[in-house]
């Protein structure tokens, strides 16, 4: 154990104050909205399989948000969440990953669980709650996850995946995988508590870990200036001596650039980034807010003309990879198969009543037991009052 | 192992688990190279590496929020939380994440690899945040174990079983008997069973039932009682959730009569968890109220430590006033 501050190295003999603003973060854009290429821009290792498969996901995405938050209008789920103009960030980062790469989610990252399969009937199991959902109906829409995707699942707690990040990073590193964990959150996420402790941990103990900050303008109704004084997210991993990208959220290209470079940072040298994404988050918070409360029509509109689906768009038909006839099958394929699976999953019977009481440990103590059996017998009496269960409860 | 003390014996348990499989880590704040502020991690570093006994940075929701994903990526991680008092920045990663991991997900993801070791407890002079015996705070949360050693057999043999255990469990070590109580320890790397209370002295008059360092307490009292004729039964719960109501209950239908003792204060103690159950079960069976002896429902104070903890003479008169109401 030594003292390694190298406390003299840089002594003046006037007090000098840094300014919170003295260090000024670019911001990486390959991309301009026409879908040209900037003429100095390095571009990702992308292929036309994996441009195309970067666009699919974007329709798929807007197609699952369009029809779920109708059907929450509609009274048919009780919640939902959309990811409308910031899909290049979880979409772009995620493309940059290996299958073998674990991810942690927040909340609005059902881009980056759809690029890896997830496959709409699965996500309609979820929001629907339903017997065939991986969650067992044990949480509200959107609390996706899947263990053979490695996609944690959702939890609705701000920030609290940040520090099992570096957990699962070091773990990474202890069993000598080639793989990394990356982290989403958002801007509003990076105030709480979880953030400083998970980033700072990562730095001092040297794992393979990706932060992704989408900073998307918003924390339910909240600005960014009423969350941060400083130069954004960023900012704070120079301090924690970690390496720093800060990129155009709308632009799949530099989103996908950036990952790729901090993927290889993290599994060859064992060194922690932080990505922040700068984007705007188009739609409400979630199904339970309106944003016409707290923001101009125009400020939105400004977002509007940035969006990322059609940027990618402009620069895929360049390329000579897709075209307007492309782009409306596609639309009305993933628009058919959202609703032929939420019309299937809406059938689906809840769980059996034995899911209430499995997983909250490896396996029942006596007391939970004990209330199963309790639980059981009352339903059998009012089987009326709780339909949902007793239909399957069979004979004692 | 003989006559070594407990903070020996949890010292021996971390190098058992730590040899027998590589997953297991050790880490907190000064638990590394100078291991831990009590030496429950003495030498392990020397031993098994940097890479799997080391320090953290000083915060506990960063070390529960770590030991989480380390968990769930498979591995046996030990966090050392500096002292119970201390856990409270991590109360969201252990109540909102390791509780509800396995469930959440529909069993994809667990932490089950998980244990959380903290000094529990008064009798240092350590005021009010170093002497808390937090235990209740999670006994109320679904998906966690809680477990507390009487002494250092039992905590080598309970911290092995938390350790290899497939639920997240936190272990709450006695710290005014970390050098205060030795004994024999067995070679070997065998567990005691967790969710089992022990019967620590049989008894036919009444049943005396507490955790941790009060079972000292309960012995001192029982030997009390026995001077004038009194033959108590004493109980170590052992592990407080999932607790282990049939033994105390199989007790009671036979004394008739019951004492709850822990130091935490009274008010929503699990004292209250375990007397509400007990007169579910054994109703028609009780000769008088179940009693509770319990710190008071103060802070834990410093200068009147000795005022406020439940001690033996305080147990003693709860043994008089229930055999003579």
């Amino acid at each position: 154990m030594t003292d390694q501050r190298k406390a003299d190295a840089h002594i003046v003999h006037k007090p000098r104050f840094l300014s919170g603003h003295a260090m000024k973060i670019p911001t990486l854009r390959v991309l301009q909205q026409n879908g040209k290429v900037y003429k100095d821009a390095d571009l990702p290792d992308i292929d036309e399989t994996l441009a195309l498969k970067i666009h699919d996901t974007f329709l798929f995405v807007r197609a699952l948000d369009e029809r779920m938050l109708a059907s929450q209008r509609q009274g048919r789920i009780s919640f939902y969440l959309t990811a409308t103009g910031e899909e290049a960030t979880d979409i772009g980062s995620a493309a940059a990953l290996e299958p073998g790469d674990v991810i942690l989610p927040q909340y609005r990252e059902q881009g980056a669980l759809a690029f890896r399969g997830f496959g709409v009937e699965r996500f309609m199991n979820q929001i629907f709650g339903n017997e065939r959902d991986l969650g067992k109906g044990r949480q509200m829409p959107i609390h996706y996850g899947c263990a053979e995707l490695n996609y944690h699942t959702v939890g609705s707690a701000l920030g609290t995946q940040i520090p099992q990040t570096t957990g699962v990073a070091h773990a990474m590193r202890a069993q000598g995988q080639p793989n990394c964990a990356i982290c989403y959150f958002g801007e509003g996420a990076a105030s709480e508590g979880d953030f400083h402790g998970g980033l700072n941990m990562a730095s001092v103990l040297k794992v393979p870990a990706l932060f992704f900050c989408r900073n998307n303008g918003y924390a339910i109704s909240t600005p960014t200036h009423e969350q941060y004084a400083g130069d954004g997210i960023a900012a704070r991993g120079v301090g924690y001596g970690m390496q720093t990208i800060r990129v155009d959220g709308n632009d799949v290209l530099a989103v996908l650039l950036a990952t790729q470079q901090a993927r290889r940072l993290a599994v060859e040298e064992h060194e922690p980034i932080l990505i922040e994404a700068m984007t705007y988050r188009l739609g409400a918070h979630s199904s339970s807010d309106d944003p016409s409360a707290y923001r101009s029509r125009k400020e939105e509109d400004v977002w509007r003309r940035k969006d990322p689906v059609a940027r990618f768009r402009h620069w895929l038909e360049a390329q000579g990879w897709w075209d307007e006839e492309r782009e409306n099958a596609a639309r009305e394929r993933h628009r058919n198969q959202v609703m032929a699976a939420m019309k299937a999953a809406e059938k689906v019977p809840a769980p059996p009543l034995h899911e209430l009481f499995s997983d909250v440990y490896a396996s029942p103590p006596w007391h939970i037991r004990e209330q199963e059996e309790n639980l059981t017998a009352h339903i059998r009496r009012y089987p009326d009052e709780y339909k949902k269960t007793a239909w399957r409860l069979g004979d004692e | 192992m003989s006559d070594i003390n407990l903070l020996q014996a949890v010292n021996l348990a971390l190098d058992t688990a730590m040899g027998m499989d590589d997953t297991v880590l050790c880490f907190g704040e000064d638990v590394g190279h100078f291991g831990g502020v009590f030496r429950a991690t003495s030498h392990l570093q020397e031993k098994y590496g940097r890479e799997r006994c080391f320090n953290t940075p000083i915060t506990e929701q960063g070390i529960v929020g770590f030991a989480n994903g380390l968990a769930a990526q498979g591995m046996r991680p030990v966090a050392e939380i500096q002292f119970a008092d201390y856990i409270f920045p991590a109360f969201d990663q252990i109540v909102t994440e390791s509780a509800k991991f396995r469930y959440r997900s529909g069993n994809e993801f667990n932490v089950g690899g998980l244990t959380i070791r903290a000094p529990y407890g008064g009798g240092i002079g350590g005021g009010h945040y170093h002497s808390q015996s937090p235990e209740a705070f999670f006994t109320h949360v679904p998906g966690l174990k809680v477990v507390v050693p009487r002494n250092p057999e039992q905590a080598k043999g309970l911290l092995l079983a938390a350790i290899f255990d497939d639920d997240p469990v936190l272990f709450f070590e006695p710290k005014r008997l970390y050098r205060a109580a030795s004994g024999d320890v067995p070679e070997g790397s065998d567990a005691l069973p967790l969710g089992s209370a022990e019967v620590v002295r049989s008894g036919s008059d009444i049943t005396l039932v507490a955790w941790g360092a009060q079972v000292q307490v309960l012995e001192q009292a029982a030997d009390m009682a026995e001077q004038d004729g009194v033959s108590c039964e004493i109980i170590d719960l052992r592990t407080l959730l999932p607790w282990d109501r049939d033994t105390v209950a199989d007790s009671v239908y036979r004394t008739g009569r019951l004492i709850i003792n822990h130091e935490a204060p009274r008010t929503s103690g699990f004292g209250a968890e375990i007397a509400a159950a007990i007169q579910e079960t054994c109703f028609l069976y009780l000769e008088s109220p179940i009693m509770r002896v319990t710190g008071v429902d103060t802070p834990f104070p410093l200068a009147l430590e000795k005022e406020y903890m439940p001690d033996h003479l305080k147990t003693y008169e709860a043994i008089k006033a229930s055999l003579h109401y």
